[in-house]
């Protein structure tokens, strides 16, 4: 009964990837807020010692795992939320008559989504390349890769949740400032959590990126609060947990 | 004959308001059927629970025999839908869309090409389709819209006021593919419309439907005959007050009303009664200046079974509309 329709997931991954590579100013507008926080905090903070960032590395370096872990973040919560606008032009109803059961609708928009988000992330890897970031082993680019896709696939989930929930567009902003935001903020993206106090450390343990940008740091540099292995473990029960959730009130949500 | 669409005691309520309150109608195949009332009066709902986009608070639906609480996705192979507003991603081309929803129920490629090339030739857009759909005008995107409805081939095809807001010619135009797709292909078809002249030259039956009732359900023929024959218009200029007097003794004048200097008769074979209506203006002294005579329009037929008509609910209905959509967007 619930078997993957692999030709629609397809297809849906596929208007996702004409579309992106239809609207040139969004895929620009979307690397440059990342590329802007990785050259101005990094020149900004190039002098200056930053309490908790492993001695001897730069805090450019320790800042790029955390800009990929921010612009998957942003992109991939965008994705799940795209459901809005499918619904205010229409779109979504087209979608939604087919003969395709909902679990491939939602795995196409996972796969559309974790393409975009990641096309965005490898972009500013290999700017950061450029600027002169270099993971402590190539292979561990691989194992970083890993941590990318869960990242994406936890937020497209919980924007599914949130579009699955929301009537209009209003909505978008309130998601964005009040759980994006924070989710960005608490994860130790811009600043090694170790400095923070005790109650934002214990409130980051519950924000699924903070693991996420852990696991990118373990993985790129080497050095991370938490061992790899530990990383995967919990993100990748985040991304489960985030995509039942998600797809759970996508089937069950009134589509006109 | 089989059945294509059962509808019993349907029943779709929200918190406060109810959209469908309790309807009961029943397609043969082949049919084309006209759901036909004002904005808000229940037809948008009703298709987009027959087309499985909501669910039924209460009672029967089915398609193809098919409940519409059973298996949904066997359910929706069955059914091509063409909705109200817009349901394209104007960021694909014409052709794109076409692709998409092809490949959304799982044609094959050979397959593909032929339909495609097919639909686009039957709603004559084939110079068009490689361009974006945004660059369409409102006529071109409904046919584009139509011919995505057909591709799968479905048996029974949902038509959600499928000419609203297109000028004069368009909407013929697409009259015309609807008529030729129910006559030549046999595609069950059902409608919504608030356009009395579409309902009335397009459907083999007419439900009216008001405030989420049926009200009457009929072939449009049948339904203005049910008012009793031919209206009669007299513009009289002086003396109506007589002439009213006669008329009234006359057992062949089924309805009398007096406004606005036009004196309204319904009566049976009006066009042999016009000569005798003559003789006793003449008689009593009235001045008549003009005589219409018309068959009743569904038009009269809505005013008949609600007491207003299709234009005064919209006026109220479009204002509500408005407000809720201003405070939406703004």
């Amino acid at each position: 009964m619930k078997s993957v329709q692999g030709i629609a997931i397809y297809v849906l991954w596929l208007r996702e990837l004409k579309r992106l590579l239809r609207a040139k100013s969004r895929l620009m507008g979307t690397l440059l807020m990342p590329l802007f926080f990785l050259a101005f905090l990094g020149m900004g903070f190039q002098r200056t010692a930053i309490p908790g960032v492993p001695p001897g590395m730069a805090y450019s370096v320790f800042l790029t795992p955390g800009i990929l872990g921010m612009s998957i973040l942003f992109s991939s919560t965008f994705a799940g939320l795209s459901v809005i606008w499918d619904r205010e032009f229409g779109f979504l109803k087209e979608i939604m008559v087919a003969p395709v059961n909902r679990i491939s609708i939602v795995l196409g928009r996972i796969a559309g989504g974790i393409t975009t988000s990641l096309f965005q992330a490898l972009a500013i890897l290999a700017i950061s390349l450029i600027l002169g970031f270099r993971p402590r082993q190539w292979i561990m680019l691989l194992p970083g890769f890993l941590f990318m896709v869960l990242i994406s696939v936890t937020f497209i989930g919980l924007g599914l949740a949130f579009a699955s929930r929301m009537r209009d567009m209003q909505g978008f902003n309130l998601v964005m400032n009040f759980v994006i935001f924070p989710i960005f903020f608490l994860s130790g993206a811009l600043f090694p959590l170790n400095s923070f106090p005790a109650w934002v450390r214990f409130i980051s343990r519950f924000d699924p990126l903070t693991y996420g940008v852990d696991g990118l740091r373990a993985a790129l540099l080497g050095k991370s609060d938490l061992p790899l292995l530990l990383d995967l473990g919990i993100l990748s029960a985040c991304a489960l947990l985030s995509v039942l959730i998600g797809s759970w009130l996508f089937e069950n949500s009134e589509y006109v | 004959m089989k059945t294509a669409i059962r509808v019993e005691n349907l029943v779709k309520r929200y918190q406060k308001t109810v959209a469908v309150d309790g309807i009961s109608f029943a397609i043969p195949e082949g049919e084309l059927f006209g759901l036909l009332g004002p904005n808000g009066a229940g037809k948008t709902t009703t298709i987009n629970i027959l087309a499985t986009l909501l669910h039924p608070t209460s009672g029967l639906a089915e398609v193809a025999g098919i409940s519409v609480d059973g298996d949904r996705d066997a359910l929706r192979r069955q059914i091509g839908v063409v909705f109200q507003e817009p349901a394209l991603d104007v960021k694909l081309t014409g052709r794109e869309n076409l692709q998409f929803h092809a490949m959304m129920y799982g044609l094959g490629k050979a397959e593909r090409r032929q339909r495609i090339g097919q639909v686009l030739e039957l709603v004559d857009l084939q110079d068009k389709a490689d361009l974006l759909a945004e660059k369409y005008s409102g006529g071109m995107k409904r046919r584009l819209e139509i011919a995505r409805g057909l591709i799968q081939h479905p048996k029974v095809l949902f038509l959600d006021e499928p000419t609203l807001g297109l000028d004069a010619q368009t909407r013929r135009h697409i009259w015309d593919y609807i008529r030729k797709l129910n006559r030549e292909r046999g595609v069950t078809i059902i409608l919504t419309t608030h356009y009395m002249d579409e309902a009335d030259y397009l459907c083999d039956r007419v439900a009216i439907i008001d405030q989420g009732r049926i009200v009457a359900m009929d072939a449009p023929a049948c339904l203005k005959d049910m008012l009793g024959g031919d209206m009669v218009h007299l513009e009289v200029e002086v003396g109506e007050g007589p002439l009213m007097d006669v008329l009234k003794t006359k057992n062949w004048v089924k309805a009398m009303q007096f406004h606005d200097g036009r004196l309204s008769l319904t009566m049976e074979r009006g066009d042999r009664q016009i000569p005798e209506l003559m003789n006793l203006a003449q008689q009593t002294g009235a001045r008549i200046r003009s005589v219409n005579l018309r068959q009743p329009s569904l038009e009269d037929v809505f005013l008949h079974f609600t007491g207003r008509t299709i234009r005064e609910e919209e006026t109220v209905h479009d204002a509500q509309f408005h407000f809720v959509h201003g405070n939406r967007r703004g």
